[in-house]
């Protein structure tokens, strides 16, 4: 027995140990998985139940036409709400439903509109303030606090705030800007249809700067020193560390804030329902999509709203990701 | 005081009537413009006095669309926290399915009301909601204005125009910068609505939808009358104009800095108040006449149904009872010049010393054109929107009236298809 275990080659003898590591490891991976998908299902089933029920349920009246006097008595009605053809008999006919709604894409484009203005300044004046904030100062801890003031204004009492300042009549910013000589004339910042949009953009800039300037400070804070250091020994300018050091390392805490400000931007409602009510000017996706569903008896139609609301926010954001490069795997480069 | 016993004995009525004297807390949700809510409290604090009964105010902004969505929102989600609903005029139709049938119980209160307003609170025979006020608006304007220039209160809106034109210019002249010609409401909201269809309908330009369902907005007339609004706009009312509700209106006038305004008769009540800088200094007439010859007047007003989520509807109905009756509406007039809807009461000498206006007014509310509600049914809300965007589009210098009501009945033809429902 004993020749015959020696003439076992020794290349079976490894294997076997290999086979058997490969086991006990799958074991043992199998096992990981498994506490890990213990320890993930409660968040999955909250997550299922807060956001994948609503989602779905919006979904689904947005196929039906549900109105919000009878809920139950929806009945499933297909595509209709995006699109439909009513053929009116005498060869001629006109296309109804979201995807041929008018006001729908102007909504839409108003939104991104905003988003893609107001989340750019504030990225660049949020680098801004990151940067100084960053640097060592006396009275710095102050500072940060002090910044942070308008993102922790809830959003309704900064838009009515501002409502007021840019009152045409009383306004403090025409007083301001007349007293200076900037303006002979006072504007109607909310109601002329070439400022309205860029009241709210101020607003919304004015509000949610300090939420990006804290997002890259962080981002800064990771830089070790003496990348810096080793730097200033070679002699190089301020501003070529800048864009050669500085920036490439902060990219990814930029382009994260980035993510979480677009995603904010685009489902606006609040901040433009207070502050520029009902202008066409600037009405958001989700104003539309609240305005059907609570003020006009088209409970459905605004669920179809939501519906492409979603997927254009998911559109987008995927879009982004792919042409950023980000990596949300945390797999590293 | 005799007024007040008038509330007490019906508040004692209306309790036996009710059967019942257990203790219950109710809530009223009512929009806040003005000196409403006080005015409501303490009418709430003599029916919480004669009932045992407790009353919680809600207070809304005061934009009704925006008190609208709400309503709705709490009523499809069968709210059992909100018992009485302070409703206006336009909202019966859309939200009848949510409220108790009144008419049984307003059955002796009824013939006391004006018949128009039961009417248009009643949808397929039940009575949705029972009036509180009405409301029909007037033309405010500084009498010592208009005579310093010697100047007649216009009479249609081509007068009011070149009056307000003169008076604003040589004001200016004369140091006060911040004089302006007129202010009205020009937000693109329910308001407007009633602004443009007192222009539209006024220069014979109809009701937008006309009583049985035909869209006549697109005319002539309706264009002439909104391209002369969009005249004013940065002439005589200042380009702010377009983001004013009432209260935005009154702001300006009650600090002295228009010479005319539209408005509601409750800024009467506020614009002779003691801390009002035009007090003593205006009248109201009126609105003026377009080219029909004839004024029209926007019918509003405020009702207030019983939930039929609530959890104590006789107490609920026994407080709309008491909060519609003739005493509070005569309280009610004397304090805060809302228009009664029972006709009587605008020979009430009473009322009249308090506050002329009501007793000039009784001739307005009954020739006051109503809102297209009743022929859009649960439509309307969109056909109004449809309506003060096009409006509001023209007014900020977006297109021609010609063409923005081209598109607006373009709009409400695809709205109506086959028949509004």
């Amino acid at each position: 027995m004993a020749n015959v275990q020696a003439g076992v080659p020794p290349t079976d003898k490894a294997l076997d140990v290999e086979r058997k590591g490969a086991l006990a490891r799958s074991d043992l991976s199998r096992q990981r998985l498994r506490s890990a998908w213990l320890f993930l299902t409660p968040m999955l089933l909250v997550l299922a139940l807060v956001a994948g029920w609503p989602l779905l349920k919006t979904i689904w009246f947005s196929l039906t036409n549900a109105s919000l006097a009878d809920l139950e008595g929806a009945e499933f009605v297909g595509l209709r709400n995006y699109w439909e053809y009513v053929d009116y008999g005498d060869g001629e006919g006109e296309y109804f439903g979201l995807l041929f709604d008018p006001q729908w894409w102007n909504a839409v484009y108003n939104t991104v509109y905003y988003s893609v203005i107001s989340v750019a300044i504030e990225t660049v004046l949020g680098l801004v303030f990151a940067l100084v904030l960053n640097a060592e100062f006396k009275g710095r801890g102050f500072v940060r606090a002090a910044v942070l003031i308008p993102w922790a204004i809830p959003t309704i009492v900064s838009a009515k705030m501002w409502a007021w300042m840019m009152n045409d009549q009383f306004g403090i910013l025409n007083d301001m800007l007349m007293t200076v000589g900037i303006l002979s004339a006072p504007i109607a910042w909310t109601a002329n249809p070439d400022t309205a949009m860029w009241a709210v953009i101020i607003v919304d800039v004015w509000k949610t700067t300090p939420f990006m300037a804290l997002l890259i400070l962080a981002g800064l804070q990771m830089v070790p020193g003496d990348v810096y250091e080793a730097a200033k020994i070679d002699g190089i300018h301020p501003v070529k560390v800048f864009w050669k050091v500085t920036l490439p390392l902060i990219r990814p805490a930029i382009l994260v804030a980035v993510i979480f400000r677009a995603l904010d931007a685009l489902r606006v409602f609040d901040l433009i329902y207070v502050l520029t009510p009902n202008n066409t000017q600037t009405k958001s996706m989700s104003v539309f999509a609240q305005e059907n569903l609570f003020q006009f008896d088209k409970f459905a139609y605004g669920s179809a709203a939501s519906t492409l609301l979603f997927l254009v926010i998911a559109f987008i954001t995927l879009f982004y990701i792919k042409v950023a490069r980000l990596d949300l795997g945390g797999r590293g480069k | 005081m005799t007024l007040r016993k008038m509330t007490v004995a019906l508040a004692a009525g209306v309790l036996l009537c009710a059967g019942g004297a257990r203790a219950e807390e109710l809530a009223l949700v009512a929009g806040s413009i003005g000196k409403d809510i006080s005015e409501l409290r303490m009418q709430l604090d003599a029916f919480e006095k004669e009932s045992g009964h407790t009353v919680k105010i809600v207070e809304m902004p005061a934009s009704t669309t925006d008190q609208f969505g709400q309503y709705r929102l709490w009523l499809s989600a069968g709210n059992e926290d909100v018992d009485v609903y302070r409703t206006d005029v336009i909202w019966a139709p859309q939200l009848a399915a949510s409220f108790v049938d009144l008419s049984e119980a307003m059955k002796d209160e009824i013939p006391k009301h004006n018949p128009s307003v039961i009417q248009s609170q009643t949808v397929d025979g039940k009575l949705v909601a029972f009036p509180m006020y009405t409301d029909a608006p007037a033309l405010y304007y500084r009498s010592d204005l208009l005579e310093k220039y010697g100047k007649e209160p216009p009479k249609t809106w081509a007068e009011l125009t070149e009056t307000a034109k003169e008076i604003q210019d040589k004001e200016r002249e004369a140091g006060n910068t911040q004089m302006n010609g007129f202010v009205f409401q020009g937000a693109p909201y329910e308001g407007l609505t009633c602004d443009a269809l007192e222009w539209v309908a006024s220069n014979g330009g109809g009701q937008i939808v006309s009583p049985d369902g035909e869209i006549t907005i697109n005319n002539e007339k309706a264009a002439a009358a909104i391209e002369m609004a969009k005249g004013w706009v940065g002439t005589i009312a200042p380009q702010g104009v377009l983001s004013y509700k009432e209260e935005e209106a009154r702001g300006v006038w009650q600090t002295g800095n228009a010479v005319f305004m539209r408005n509601w008769p409750y800024a009467y009540a506020l614009s002779a108040g003691e801390d009002s800088a035009v007090k003593g200094k205006f009248d109201v007439v009126p609105l003026p006449a377009g080219e029909s010859g004839k004024s029209a007047a926007c019918l509003g007003g405020w009702n207030l149904a019983v939930s039929k989520y609530s959890q104590h509807q006789d107490a609920a109905i026994a407080l709309v009872k008491f909060l519609g009756s003739e005493a509070a509406q005569k309280e009610r007039a004397m304090n805060t010049a809302r228009l009664p809807t029972v006709p009587s009461l605008y020979d009430d000498p009473e009322i009249a010393k308090a506050q002329p206006i009501v007793a000039e007014w009784g001739e307005v509310v009954e020739n006051a054109v109503p809102r297209p509600s009743a022929p859009t049914k649960r439509q309307y809300n969109e056909v109004s929107k449809e309506f003060w965007t096009a409006v509001n589009e023209t007014l900020s210098g977006r297109g021609t009236a010609a063409d923005n009501l081209d598109q607006l009945e373009k709009r409400l033809r695809r709205l109506k298809r086959s028949g509004w429902e």
